[in-house]
């Protein structure tokens, strides 16, 4: 585990994830704490990456729940293996046994379908796993109150089985999109923190760890060019995601310095709008250009 | 400064949040006070981050937070810092408009002739009348009448279909737990077989409700049918908007519908601005739709269509609008007039990307709508 909030976010470089002093604060915190982390913001700021950073920092397995409406018990937590019970049951219908009966143990462990939630308490785990549990705002208010219930004592109860308790608490994060208000109880549970746009000193040492082949000079453009971009009046700003994906696309165009016909040609990698590509394009383009390489 | 004089601060802090209607849970605070146990005090920054990520849960709040957090650790060492202002109390609020008859009464003249004013206060119209009449020429009893009216009525929401499961009697899937459950029973032959379907649940509803002028009645009456068919308002999200738009669901919550909106009248009211539809649409799709349009959200406007602004702007956001909802639905007192004809150019405009468009002028049209609302469906 990390000592403090400076060497929280100097290993988090290390692993080429570039945190400020705030997550650093609060990744710091909920690590000692045993809390999880809840995470918001625009997509592309680097949410689920920081989840994946860290079971890299701690060389432990990362544990991915994806939400979406509907996900319950059964595929969240764990299942049993129906076909196998079934087989199981008929095979010991032909051929009869005296010690066993034809149902005996039917729900034991060996039938059980683990899911993530399950896998990331289960007690072989030798170390906490980095639990990630994805775009929570997906999933209907029924999960979020099942997860309520899981993030207080980290334990699940199998009605067949008995109660499991995890001999080591994941690190966990929870991401959301904001498609819907998560409900504060538990947000309240989590440690809190929205993850903003990176400053332009931030950015660029983004890019130029991310995306190594391109020059310094063109990706302090690309990211003096995307800054300015978010600040227009927009449906979808572009993340921290489309500056990389267009930094790495205009490396392979062999771009040295950003130019007019180049944004034309790629426009497409920061805006995914339509509506949004029609009002940059042309003229706007141009001057946010002009701007861009008066700066640099 | 001491630690015990750091602590005392720090739980003042947490009060003066919540003065300021921050919620902040009692764990929330014992966090707090144990994360400034791990970090380096001393540092401004360490310490904002800590309060902040471990006080704060809602991203609307961070303005708010950040102010009283600069304004509490900044002015707690001066002795004779200026406390925060009370909110005005609402005796003093700025008077009411005049009526129009003190109006006129305090310009009268001797010499003006006369006038027979009718005394119009037993005129309640009986419940027939009321269902036909037009909302705009009620009086305030008859308005609360048909509140009440409409409070009465038995309505049905709009449901859909969600990709939860449930246990039902029948259904289109098996039930597999049970139908192992009950083969355990009976010696591993899964005899009895038990089904599940997808649960529904009501659709929520958002609610653009034009406040400018005499769309004013109209909006308090929707809202008040829209209060009544979910019961309470948790499945709506309600905004107005005059010249600006503001959401109001959380005020709902807390005070009436009339008070509510009297409240956002004076952000989203420019007396002189008109009614701006196109500029409040935009907001509303750039800052909220993502928010709230999820799961199959019916949005209705209510809107005489009168838009002063730009009417380009007004048809790209009902467009964009329209795409992303279940089903656009336009109400329009105007409506309610036989010979009224969508002409004026902001609801021409933006006609062709509304799917219902229908009157709400009286309480029979609202009672059309409510069934139109029910027959909503996967």
């Amino acid at each position: 585990m990390f000592d403090s909030v400076d060497e929280t976010v100097s290993i988090l470089h290390e692993h080429q994830y570039i945190a400020d002093m705030g997550l650093g604060t609060c990744l710091f915190l909920a690590l000692k704490m045993g809390k999880a982390v809840f995470l918001e913001g625009e997509p592309g700021v680097g949410k689920t990456e920081l989840a994946k950073v860290l079971s890299q920092a701690f060389d432990t397995p990362l544990i991915r729940l994806q939400c979406y409406e509907g996900l319950d018990i059964n595929h969240a937590v764990y299942e049993w293996n129906y076909p196998r019970q079934l087989l199981e049951i008929q095979t010991r219908q032909n051929r009869p046994n005296n010690h066993t009966g034809v149902t005996d143990d039917i729900f034991a462990e060996e039938f059980l379908l683990k899911r993530a939630l399950l896998q990331a308490i289960d007690q072989s785990n030798e170390q906490a796993p980095v639990l990630l549990i994805d775009e929570l705002d997906r999933a209907d208010e029924e999960f979020e109150s099942f997860l309520l219930e899981l993030l207080s004592d980290f334990q699940i109860t199998i009605p067949e089985l008995g109660t499991i308790q995890a001999r080591h608490r994941p690190i966990v994060i929870i991401t959301s999109n904001r498609t819907r208000e998560i409900h504060d109880a538990l947000k309240r549970r989590c440690v809190y923190f929205w993850i903003d746009y990176p400053s332009p000193d931030k950015e660029i040492t983004i890019v130029q760890l991310k995306v190594p082949g391109i020059s310094q000079q063109l990706s302090q453009q690309i990211v003096s060019f995307i800054q300015q971009v978010r600040e227009q009046d927009l449906y979808k700003a572009p993340g921290v995601a489309e500056t990389l994906d267009w930094a790495r696309a205009l490396g392979y165009l062999n771009a040295q310095t950003l130019e007019s016909h180049l944004i034309d040609a790629t426009l497409g990698f920061i805006l995914k709008y339509q509506d949004d590509v029609d009002k940059i394009r042309g003229s706007v383009a141009d001057s946010l250009l002009e701007q861009t390489l008066k700066v640099s | 400064m001491n630690g015990q004089h750091f602590l005392n601060n720090a739980v003042l802090f947490v009060q003066s949040l919540r003065q300021a209607g921050l919620p902040v849970s009692q764990e929330q605070t014992m966090d707090f006070v144990q994360a400034l146990t791990y970090i380096d005090i001393g540092d401004h920054q360490q310490f904002y981050f800590a309060a902040r990520c471990m006080l704060l849960s809602n991203h609307e709040h961070l303005r708010l937070f950040d102010t009283i957090f600069n304004r509490f650790w900044d002015i707690m060492p001066a002795p004779h810092g200026q406390g925060q202002k009370a909110p005005r109390a609402p005796r003093h609020l700025p008077e009411q408009k005049p009526y129009l008859f003190t109006y006129m009464a305090t310009r009268a003249q001797d010499s003006d002739p006369e006038l027979e004013v009718v005394d119009k206060s037993g005129t309640f119209s009986p419940a027939e009348v009321l269902q036909a009449k037009d909302f705009s020429h009620m009086t305030s009893e008859e308005l609360n009448a048909v509140k009440r009216l409409i409070q009465d009525m038995h309505w049905k929401a709009s449901f859909r279909r969600t990709r939860r499961r449930v246990a039902t009697p029948k259904g289109d899937m098996l039930h597999m737990r049970r139908v192992m459950a009950s083969a355990v029973r009976y010696g591993g032959v899964p005899l009895r077989l038990s089904w599940q379907s997808r649960k529904i649940k009501p659709r929520p509803i958002v609610l653009l409700a034009d406040i400018s002028g005499s769309m004013e009645k109209y909006s308090r009456i929707m809202l008040q049918f829209l209060y009544s068919v979910s019961h309470s308002l948790n499945t709506v999200e309600c905004f107005v908007f005059g010249t600006r738009l503001t959401r109001i669901t959380p005020q709902l919550k807390i005070k009436n519908i009339d008070r509510a909106i009297e409240e956002a009248a004076h952000t989203v009211i420019d007396w002189s601005g008109g009614t701006r539809i196109g500029e409040s649409l935009h907001l509303f799709n750039r800052r909220w739709s993502h928010r709230v349009l999820g799961r199959g959200a019916i949005v209705i406007i209510v809107s005489d269509g009168w838009e002063r602004g730009d009417v380009n702007q007004l048809k790209n956001e009902m467009r964009y609008l329209q795409l992303r909802c279940h089903r656009l639905i336009w109400l329009n007192p105007l409506l309610g007039n036989n010979e009224y004809e969508p002409l004026v150019e902001g609801m021409a405009a933006a006609l062709s990307y509304v799917d219902d468009f229908l009157p709400c002028h009286n309480l029979q049209s609202i009672e059309a709508f409510g069934k139109q609302l029910a027959q909503i469906d996967a």
